[in-house]
Order: C-alpha cells, then structure tokens, then sequence
C-alpha cells in the first residue's frame, strides 16, 4: 500500500530522514520505533501527505503524495502527535467539522458519529465541549474523528505519549480492535511495550536511518538473547563490579549509569554465577529480552531517555 | 470504503474552500451574538460622538470643504469602509494565528482532503460575510441616524466598496499573519498601521486638509481608495473613471494578497 525508495527530508542543513526504504502491506500494523528526533514524525507526515520529500521516491496507494494529495488523504485517517481538536465546539461538533472536510453528508456523519463514539466510549460526552475532557479522552476522541471517513489506513504519530497507564490501555485496546477489522495501521511510538504489543512489524529508526526491520520476536532474535539479567549495585562498587563481571560468561554485556545488563540464555544460571564470584548485587532481575534490548544493542542509546 | 464520496473532477478549489467556510460558520454559532452587540455599538458611538456630537461645531462653520452637506452625512461612508478595515484587519490576525498555532484547526483540515489553498479561501469566504454583515449593520445604523442621502441607492452600492476594501486588507494581513510565530507584531500593525490609515485617510476629513507632501502618501492607501469611493457613491458625485480606478486598485492589491497567501498559507502547513 506504501512504498518507500530512498526517502529523504531535510529542513535547511538538518537531515531529518536520511534514505529510508520500507514497504506496508494491507491490513498489517506497522511501526516506526525510535527515540525521538530519529525522524518518525517527518516520515509520517510525509505519509500524510503534508510534508513534500526532499528525495527518494514515495509511492501511497500507488499515487504520488505531492499530486496527488487530496485524492490520498481522503483515504487516510491521521491521529496526529499533538490533539487539534476545536476545544471550544463539543464532541459531537468536533466530528461534524471534520466529516465536512472530507465532504460527507450530514446525515452520514451522524450516523458515524453514533457508532465510532460508542467505540471509543464516548456517547456519554457526546455533547460536552471537548476543552474540560481528559487527555485520554481527547485522544480517544482524535481517534474517533480520524475514522470518519472510514480510511484505509491510520496513521498514529504517537498515540499514547503523555497519557497514564490506564488511558494508554483504553486507546490500546481499540486500537487493537481496528487491527482486528482489518484497518491498516501505521504508528510511531518510543515505547517498546507499545510497539511490542501493536505491531506486527517495525522498522527501528535512529538519526533518520532505518537501524533494522522486523516482527517483534525476529528483531529480539537477531539482535539479543531470550533472557536478560540486569543488577544494579552501590555506585562506589558499581564500577568495580562492572570489572569483575567480564569474567562471568554472557553473549553480551552493557554497562550502563546504574545498572549492568547481561545478555544470557539463562538468567538465573548467570545470577548464581555472579553470586559464586563473592558479587552482591543491591538488586537483580531476571526479564525476557524486549525491543528496548534490541534498541540498545543497535545503537549503543536508550529508547526513552 | 470513503473514496466513495469523491469523484475526482469534483474536487475543484471552490468545493474545498467552501467545506473550510462551513467549519468557520459552525465555529462562529458560539460567538455571533457578542459580535451582533458590537457591531451595532460602533457605529452608534462614532456616528453619534463625531458624526452628530463634533458634527454640530463643524457644520456652524460652514460645509464648503465637506462638499455642501451635514458632517455625519459626509463621515459615515467614510467610517463605513473604515469599519471594513478594522473587522477584517481584526479577524485577519488572532484567529489566523490561533487556527495555526494555539488550536491548531488549520493542521485538523490539512489532513482532511483540503488543500492549504482551500483553507485560506475558505477562511477568507468567512470573512468576506463577516464584513458583508458588519457594513450591513453599519450601514442600517447610518440609516437610522439620519445620515443617509435619500434615495439610498448611492448608500446601498457603497456596501460592496466597503466590503471589497475589508477583502483587500484580509487578503494582504492574512497572507502575512500565517507566516508570524508569534502575536506581537499584530498590536504593531495595529497602532502603526491601522490607527494613522484611520485617522488620515480621508475617513474624518478630506485629505485635501493635509499637508501638500503628505497627500500622495494618502492617495497610495488602501482605505482611501475604499473611503474615496463609498462617499462619491452615497453622496452622487461618483465618475466613472474614478470608480473605476478604486476598484482596480483595490481589486489588484487583493489579487496579490491572494496569491501571496496561497504561498505563505503552503509554506507554513505543508513543512
């Protein structure tokens, strides 16, 4: 459905995407993971056709997002990183306005809206103004209006980031439910967990190149082990034990300011081992290898930091 | 699925500009009484302080350099092309910065099918009705006050002027207004715009009363162009070849508006 050849954007001296390729299929959900500035954000926009590349090719449902635009968009629902909704209108207003930018008719947006606010659970607040809603609220509202036209594809620039737990889930699971619909979703996040549990693929983005691409799993496969021991010591023997440890068999080891990963089959094996050293550690987990894991292995940073 | 609503060669400017004039228009439901209020109070205070208030000094010394009529008869088509110039001045600059910066509706409509074009279009389409209501008002309050000539054809064809002068300056603030990143210099084109271009420009007295050197500068104005007009028309001694001279400048400044505004309008949205 997208296809991307050498994609590039630059503003002024800054590249911001630098020659990315990928390729998204009907009905999968792919994600650009990356810590923020790795040019996620460029890239979608670029998808939304709001943003001309400055090189490479992009192709969007086998049209040219520069000419034709209008045609695109009318088949894509955005959910952009920062909330534009009219806060002054209500909901239901909100979802108004914006099925008029697409040229529906009245009565098919009322009959959108009473469904899509079900499914985002917001019926209740249909006529409340939008200003005084939670910022769960207003995403789960964003996500409602980005479907009014029924697209093809949703483009989610990163849909939970300032959200609290329980709102992420809320917007988790429905964003789950229009996987299972079959609506192709694109997303950005710099969560792992989001990417993990949403994403059937993802390409790991750093400084405007694509690091790797990949299922969740394949990417933990290829780039860490199944198991992952982190211990944390004092930090006047942090540095110390840090040494110590180089004698302690694993596939990989990163040192980081409080904390000291090894990458094993078995945790609990290599746990046993740095104790048999004379080590012991203030705190130490045994955790599955997750993509942050991969992220760290391929760019020597940190996902949220 | 929702392609179906579109057929390609249906998606004209027109169409698009149209859809963002009816998201201004559900927006202004909120707010169109507090604005009916103040449309009402301003003419009724310029018209009654300076019209008839100052007006009754002015018209005990004579009316020869007015054109032999009252002061209110001669300052409210002047005050009416005026009037167009601050509402749209007005609703050229905060809400163009609050749609594209602190609500961020004009990004809302660009994922939509809209173009940015359409969007400036559509949001000057809102003001050409907001001006058209505004001089309507203006116009009835004259009316009411006495300072229309009867009959009022010359009044009723100078609502148009009126409403084409409020374009010009929408289209030229408009097109700059979207390239600010912030409001400050909008109290700057307020007061060193829009209060000299209010005071000097023929709305309170003709400009042939300025100095010799400053008078060229006034024929260069928009709002003269627009005052020059309305008043000939409501007072009859229009010609031709002046009418045709305001509107074509009027007409042209707008058209470069325009098409500056189709360019800054791109440049901002489309990053």
């Amino acid at each position: 459905m997208i296809r991307a050849r050498g994609l590039v954007k630059r503003f002024g001296q800054f590249t911001a995407v630098d020659g990315i390729d990928f390729e998204l299929y009907r009905g999968e959900a792919f994600g650009f993971l990356g810590p923020n500035g790795a040019g996620k954000s460029s890239t979608m926009r670029m998808i939304g056709c709001v943003s001309p590349p400055s090189g490479g090719e992009l192709s969007i449902l086998g049209l040219d997002p520069v000419a034709d635009g209008p045609v695109i968009r009318a088949r894509l629902g955005v959910v952009p990183q920062e909330d534009t909704l009219d806060l002054e209108l209500t909901v239901r207003e909100n979802l108004l306005v914006y099925g008029r930018y697409f040229g529906l008719s009245r009565e098919v947006i009322r009959e959108r809206t009473a469904h899509l606010l079900d499914f985002v659970q917001l019926s209740d607040r249909a006529e409340d103004q939008v200003e005084p809603l939670s910022g769960g609220m207003k995403r789960r509202l964003t996500i409602a209006r980005s479907l009014i036209n029924e697209p093809e594809i949703l483009l989610l620039d990163e849909p939970t980031t300032g959200l609290d737990p329980q709102a992420r889930h809320a917007v988790w699971d429905r964003l789950f439910r229009l996987k299972q619909q079959g609506v192709t979703l694109i997303l950005t996040t710099h969560y792992m967990d989001e990417a993990e549990q949403l994403c059937d693929r993802l390409v790991v983005m750093d400084r405007g190149k694509i690091a790797a691409e990949g299922s969740p799993p394949e990417l933990i496969e290829r780039y860490s082990t199944p198991e992952v021991l982190e211990l944390r010591f004092e930090p006047d023997r942090h540095q110390v034990a840090a040494d110590k440890l180089a004698s302690v068999p694993a596939k990989r080891r990163e040192v980081l300011a409080d904390r000291i990963l090894l990458y094993v089959t078995d945790g609990d094996a290599t746990l046993a081992a740095v104790r048999a050293l004379g080590l012991e550690p203030l705190t130490s987990l045994v955790r599955r290898s997750t993509l942050e894991d991969v992220f760290l292995r391929l760019t020597g940073r940190r996902l949220e930091d | 699925m929702a392609a179906g609503e579109f057929t390609r060669p249906a998606l004209t400017g027109a169409v698009f500009a149209v859809r963002e004039l009816r998201f201004w228009l559900t927006d202004y439901r909120r707010t169109w009484r507090g604005s009916i209020y103040s449309s009402l109070l301003n003419p009724l205070l310029f018209l009654g302080a300076m019209g008839l208030g100052l007006g009754s000094l002015i018209n005990a010394r004579g009316d020869t350099a007015i054109g032999g009529v009252s002061y209110l008869t001669f300052l409210a088509p002047g005050l009416l092309a005026a009037t167009a110039m601050t509402t749209a001045v007005g609703e050229s600059t905060y809400p163009v910065l609050a749609s594209v910066k602190w609500v961020k509706t004009y990004q809302a409509a660009t994922a939509s099918p809209l173009r940015p074009a359409d969007i400036f279009h559509g949001h000057m389409l809102f003001v050409a009705l907001r001006l058209t209501m505004n001089c309507a008002i203006f116009l009835a309050v004259s009316a009411i006050l006495g300072a229309v000539q009867s009959p009022p054809w010359g009044a009723l064809a100078s609502l148009p002027v009126a409403v084409l002068t409020g374009i010009t300056f929408n289209a030229v603030i408009e097109a700059w207004a979207i390239t600010r990143a912030r409001d400050t210099s909008f109290a700057v084109i307020f007061r060193f715009g829009m209060i000299p271009l209010f005071l000097f420009s023929g709305t309170f007295f003709p400009i042939t009363q300025l100095p010799a050197w400053l008078r060229p500068i006034a024929y260069l104005t928009p709002l003269w162009h627009g005052v020059a007009l309305c008043r000939s028309l409501s007072l009859g001694t229009a010609t031709l070849g002046g009418a045709l001279i305001h509107v074509g400048y009027l007409a042209g400044l707008a058209a470069i508006g325009v098409a500056a505004g189709n360019r800054t309008y791109r440049r901002r949205l489309y990053v």
